[in-house]
């Protein structure tokens, strides 16, 4: 059983989809974490899920980034544990400085909230084991500050330890600019830290895990999760 | 004390905001305006020393107040010149 703890800030609003989204994966389980607790020790994965924490004030996750919760969120990804941020998840890891750049306002000035079409840019990363290079996955959005920042020397530096997971493409996997709904630079949808246990990305799989609902694509970062924690458990038996 | 905190964001860093006021600057008949940007402002009641608050509230402006990857900030003593 691979157990997932999403944690709820005051104003989250996606935890509800992210603890449904795993719990209807075979061999994984969801449990709520507020955001007061300091200790993430009983779980294999981390989700920092989308939502409003503390009303965006100041910054989105601004605020998020000094909960209590956030110490073991830091030492657990420092000792290799995987922790995926999505939306206001991938706002705080920023803010965190758990991930580089910076999540500003939407090019548009307008909140998006449409379904977009990702590709996948890092077949081995644990986040997209299953998903060879290229592979499209319909993801949607909502957010009104998913637009991805970061100076020319941190954008060589992602490019170079190939950390871009995802970039908004057009339905032919094309990068081009009408695909991108917020202005991000180079299209950047995801990305993962150096080391690859952290991912932030806009897109929601967790909205994303039932055809019915128009997607069933973030199922397969959620399984790539599991099946990167199962063979790590496998290498240490 | 009052100490004042304007934070506004990099010049490298897209402003969509100051943009659309800028087009509203011109609508409204001053086509001169050449760029608008918009930050935030704070106004912090302190007690204490001013020397001694000055480095903690720096702190406080680099890891809360504003963030370095995409703004600037200024810190002030918002008494001076009253």
């Amino acid at each position: 059983m691979t157990k997932f703890a999403v944690v709820q800030f005051p104003g989250s609003n996606c935890d509800q989809d992210c603890v449904g989204a795993i719990n209807s994966l075979e061999g994984a389980r969801a449990e709520f974490v507020w955001h007061k607790e300091t200790s993430l020790d009983a779980f294999d994965a981390i989700i920092l899920p989308g939502g409003f924490s503390y009303g965006d004030y100041l910054r989105c996750g601004a605020i998020a980034q000094f909960s209590p919760i956030m110490q073991a969120v830091i030492k657990d990804a420092a000792a290799g544990k995987l922790v995926i941020g999505i939306c206001n998840g991938f706002q705080i890891l920023c803010e965190a400085g758990m991930l580089p750049g910076a999540l500003v306002r939407n090019r548009s000035l307008h909140f998006v909230c449409d379904m977009a079409t990702t590709r996948v840019e890092v077949p081995h990363s644990p986040f997209t084991i299953g998903c060879p290079e290229g592979t499209l996955l319909r993801l949607p959005v909502a957010h009104g500050e998913g637009c991805f920042f970061a100076d020319e020397q941190t954008l060589r530096e992602l490019d170079e330890n190939r950390q871009v997971i995802l970039r908004y493409v057009d339905e032919n996997g094309k990068v081009v600019p009408e695909a991108n709904p917020n202005g991000s630079v180079q299209n950047i949808a995801g990305m993962c830290n150096r080391e690859r246990n952290v991912f932030g990305l806009m897109p929601h799989p967790d909205r994303a895990c039932d055809e019915r609902l128009g997607s069933g694509d973030g199922v397969k970062i959620f399984r790539s999760m599991m099946e990167a924690i199962g063979r790590n458990r496998t290498q240490a038996a | 004390m009052k100490m004042k905190v304007i934070v506004t964001p990099k010049a490298a860093v897209l402003d969509p905001q100051g943009a659309a006021v800028r087009e509203a600057m011109k609508h409204l008949g001053m086509p001169e305006v050449r760029s608008v940007r918009i930050g935030r402002y704070l106004e912090i009641d302190v007690d204490g020393n001013e020397s001694e608050l000055t480095p903690r509230l720096h702190e406080l402006c680099r890891h809360l107040l504003s963030n370095p990857v995409i703004e600037d900030y200024e810190l002030a003593n918002a008494e001076e010149g009253k």
